[in-house]
């Protein structure tokens, strides 16, 4: 059995996720501050892809990064890279789909942080970027984690966008969902209920993984 | 001078304008809820921007709006005790004092001294929400000590805690404050915080500072209904005034007799240790309504004897007291109180 699905669709994952970790906190943060109006037609704007079916993602992606649409053409033809059809291309696919998640579980968290902690920090003399890494983002850890962790499961399971953005090339942009659908596709029923254990298998990994964490995070309280 | 505050801020309905001086020592800010006082700590702090005025603390202008000038909090040196203490949840006792230390060269020496201080030791690894109430408050006083500030803000410090652990930690901020040795100001509604740990009282009403001075001057002789009524009279009463000597009390249906006054009253307030029962000047004739029981005493609520349903008159008696029907009170011209 070649295991490369396994590895591109935790590489895809990863490498997503962990730029989205970042664009979604950020993105919480500043736009938690913003006045109502631009908040709510930002909010919608930034969580569509998270209730647009993955191919229409798909389909809007492609006419922005297609070889013979505008950023995709000039990006060919300034640095000759094509930006579909690779296995990283994955990475735009699953960027856009799982950003939602991390976005509004992170603003969520934030918002139900007390600020009079960052106040205090503020009167303290701490600086602005201690406050936001070493008070905020550890206050509202547990909403980040499960924000990730969604993010990353749900990155793992990307087939609607990816499958339009990069295809299915066996040993070069097959995910282990594209490789299910192509082995059902061709009636290669054993070895695509191989690959039906291998992702349920990961799924119920991930899940332990959430649970366990959050059973070591319940504080201990030492009763007086 | 220490510290000068002439700000004023426009919050939707709410117009905040406020000005006063304090000098090296304890002031009380006193108001009931929503009439600025958090606002105007916020605002010397630097969490909050004034629309226009200045800040200047020992000289140093912490915001001034004509020059442009606005201090970060950072930079303010302005030490804020938050309600609830505002420790940092992720952070031992420890790691949240070292949070406060600016000369990060001494951190270790400065810490140690601080928890030993503050009587925290044995607490250092311990995360807030593993200690009582009075230790976090003074975590959060040990945090904000050791930043060394110029001016210390405590903001209603006790209104979290039960009565007889809130007279505990009012002799710890006490002690606080005396080794601390600079201006203080206390945000707070409750009146016997501010006698015990105050030199001089600002009553706020509505965004202004109606009255500001020694604390006695400002409890005995209180120059606003608001102060009267913070100050702890029960009974104040809106007048009409007759002549320079005479006024009528709406309340109490009767006309009586006050010291010259030459500026117009529109209430007055009554000073209890004043007043007699019986016969005297400014007598007025009471129907007991109702006795309330307190610890110590009883207080008689008591109506005028004409039939109008007008205002109580609130008298403070002896358990053992004797109670008639009809209670005579004189008011002697010094128990009235003319209030603007």
């Amino acid at each position: 059995m070649d295991w490369f699905p396994l590895v591109n669709s935790l590489r895809i994952a990863l490498v997503s996720t962990v730029i989205i970790f970042f664009l979604g906190i950020f993105s919480a943060y500043y736009i938690s501050k913003l006045p109502r109006g631009v908040k709510g037609a930002l909010d919608v704007f930034l969580t569509m892809p998270l209730v647009l079916p993955p191919t229409v993602v798909g389909y809007i992606l492609l006419h922005i990064i297609g070889p013979r649409r505008m950023f995709g053409s000039w990006m060919l033809s300034t640095f000759g890279v094509k930006l579909t059809m690779n296995w990283w291309s994955a990475i735009f696919a699953t960027a856009v789909v799982i950003f939602p998640l991390m976005y509004r579980t992170a603003r969520s968290a934030f918002e139900s942080f007390d600020e009079t902690l960052a106040y205090s920090g503020k009167t303290l003399g701490l600086s602005n970027t201690f406050i936001f890494w070493r008070i905020r983002i550890p206050v509202c850890k547990q909403g980040i984690i499960a924000g990730t962790v969604l993010a990353f499961a749900r990155a793992l399971g990307e087939y609607g966008a990816t499958s339009m953005v990069c295809g299915y090339t066996p040993g070069k942009t097959a995910t282990i969902s594209t490789t299910v659908y192509q082995l059902w596709r061709t009636n290669n029923d054993e070895l695509a209920f191989k690959w039906v254990m291998v992702n349920i298998a990961m799924s119920a990994v991930v899940l332990i993984a959430v649970n366990m964490f959050e059973k070591k995070k319940t504080p201990e309280r030492i009763k007086k | 001078m220490a510290l000068l505050v002439d700000i004023e801020k426009k919050l939707g309905n709410f117009y905040l304008k406020t000005k006063f001086e304090t000098n090296k020592g304890v002031l009380a800010l006193l108001g009931s809820s929503g009439c600025g006082k958090s606002m105007t700590l916020k605002c010397i702090a630097g969490i909050e921007k004034p629309d226009k005025g200045k800040i200047i603390l020992n000289g140093k202008v912490l915001f001034d709006s004509d020059k442009h000038i606005n201090l970060p909090p950072q930079k303010r040196m302005v030490g804020y005790l938050f309600q609830q203490y505002a420790l940092f949840p992720n952070m031992t006792v420890e790691q949240n004092i070292i949070c406060g230390v600016r000369d990060k060269k001494h951190r270790n020496e400065i810490l140690k001294q601080t928890i030993s201080l503050m009587r925290l030791n044995g607490m250092e690894k311990r995360y807030s929400h593993q200690i009582s109430g009075g230790q976090q408050q003074r975590v959060a006083l040990a945090r904000i000590l050791v930043s060394k500030p110029e001016l210390l803000l405590l903001d209603e410090p006790f209104s979290a805690l039960d009565s007889h652990l809130r007279f505990e930690l009012e002799q710890e901020v006490r002690d606080v404050i005396q080794r601390f040795g600079k201006d203080v100001i206390l945000v707070t509604h409750n009146r016997d915080e501010v006698f015990h740990l105050c030199n001089d009282i600002a009553i706020m009403n509505n965004g202004m500072i109606e009255d500001i001075g020694e604390k006695h001057r400002v409890f005995l002789e209180p120059k606003t209904m608001e102060s009267a009524i913070l100050a702890g009279y029960k009974n104040i009463s809106p007048v009409k005034k007759i002549d320079n000597e005479h006024i009528y009390s709406e309340k109490w249906d009767k006309i009586l007799k006050i010291n010259k006054c030459d500026y117009d009253i529109k209430n007055i307030c009554v000073k209890m240790s004043n007043v007699s029962i019986g016969n005297g000047e400014n007598e007025i004739e009471f129907r007991v309504k109702d006795i309330i029981e307190n610890p110590s005493s009883i207080t008689a609520m008591l109506k005028p004897i004409s039939d109008k349903d007008i205002g109580m008159f609130y008298l403070e008696l002896e358990k053992d007291a004797t109670i008639t029907d009809k209670i005579s009170v004189a008011i002697p011209k010094e128990a009235i109180l003319p209030l603007k």
